[in-house]
């Protein structure tokens, strides 16, 4: 009973706050609301016994992609009004797909024939499972390159976004090391030849 | 007692609501990356509830690669968006209009 109270509570608020993602005037206030998405559903997923997962989600993205977006927000200047001036001209476009996709949903959801009951619960796990163990003999055996390819994604998308945003200010002045090392004698010392003056 | 129709449900309107973020943010890049991240996390919800009634552990597996490339698309998704507004001064999907697509 507890378990279903704090069900539709966190589902409640995960509905609200999707709808504060796609509704508020302010980008900010979006990516705060989508804050507070990401945690709801690391609720849902610990209800829902897969404890790994529901930590990573929010120490992946609630601790590091979602202060980038607020920080790439808060550092471009956006005009709100200007940017929400189209706002309700597609919006009936919006809330109609939202009402063909949930009659789908609705429709898969009824089937009931999924190969599993789609009405039971779940078989409760041992008190001393954990699924961090679990994941991770998989993760490590049978997923091992899966994971390398992982890290090399991650790497090349580190090396991107660098690449992407570095750029060099005009009329810095820097000292370029390369340039000094490779400097000849020619370049700096001239000898001049003239014959010698008296001191009046 | 939570059952797996709970979680579809749950994960079917996450969906639908972002696709009709996409509807309605369409001039806002930035906000198009927010219901992005929020399609996918719809369809991680799926991954987990059935990995779970099945009892197969795959699906987290699978869940914790999308969250990987998600979190790589992000940050390109915002470098580019960072470029784009240094040369623009603007996010506004209308004024990219250079290749008259």
């Amino acid at each position: 009973m507890l378990v279903q109270i704090l069900f539709y509570a966190f589902a409640t608020v995960l509905m609200g706050s999707a709808l504060g993602v796609i509704l508020s005037r302010n980008p900010v206030h979006s990516a705060l609301y989508l804050v507070l998405a990401f945690f709801t559903s690391a609720a849902l997923w610990l209800l829902i016994e897969a404890e790994f997962l529901a930590i990573v989600l929010v120490l992946v993205y609630v601790g590091a992609v979602m202060v980038l977006f607020l920080f790439v927000v808060m550092m471009l200047d956006i005009n709100v009004e200007e940017v929400r001036k189209g706002f309700t001209r597609h919006a009936w476009l919006g809330w109609l797909t939202v009402l063909a996709l949930v009659a789908e949903i609705v429709g898969v959801v009824a089937v009931k024939q999924l190969g599993i009951d789609v009405t039971k619960a779940a078989v409760p796990v041992a008190a001393d499972h954990s699924n961090t163990a679990e994941l991770g003999k998989v993760l490590y055996t049978t997923y091992v390159y899966p994971f390398e390819l992982a890290a090399v994604v991650l790497l090349v998308a580190i090396v991107a976004a660098i690449v992407l945003t570095m750029r060099k200010r005009q009329g810095l002045k820097l000292q370029d090391v390369g340039a000094q090392v490779a400097t000849r004698r020619e370049d700096r010392v001239r000898l001049v030849k003239m014959q010698a003056e008296r001191r009046e | 007692m939570i059952t797996l129709q709970h979680m579809m449900v749950i994960s079917g309107l996450l969906f639908a609501l972002s696709v009709a973020g996409i509807f309605i943010n369409r001039r806002n890049v930035i906000l198009l990356l927010m219901c992005i991240e929020l399609l996918l996390l719809s369809a991680n919800f799926n991954f987990v509830a059935f990995s779970r009634w099945l009892g197969n552990i795959d699906g987290q597996v699978f869940v914790f690669f999308i969250l990987t490339v998600a979190a790589a698309e992000s940050a390109i998704g915002l470098a580019i968006l960072v470029v784009l507004f240094r040369k623009r001064r603007s996010i506004d999907v209308e004024d990219l209009a250079t290749l008259k697509g």
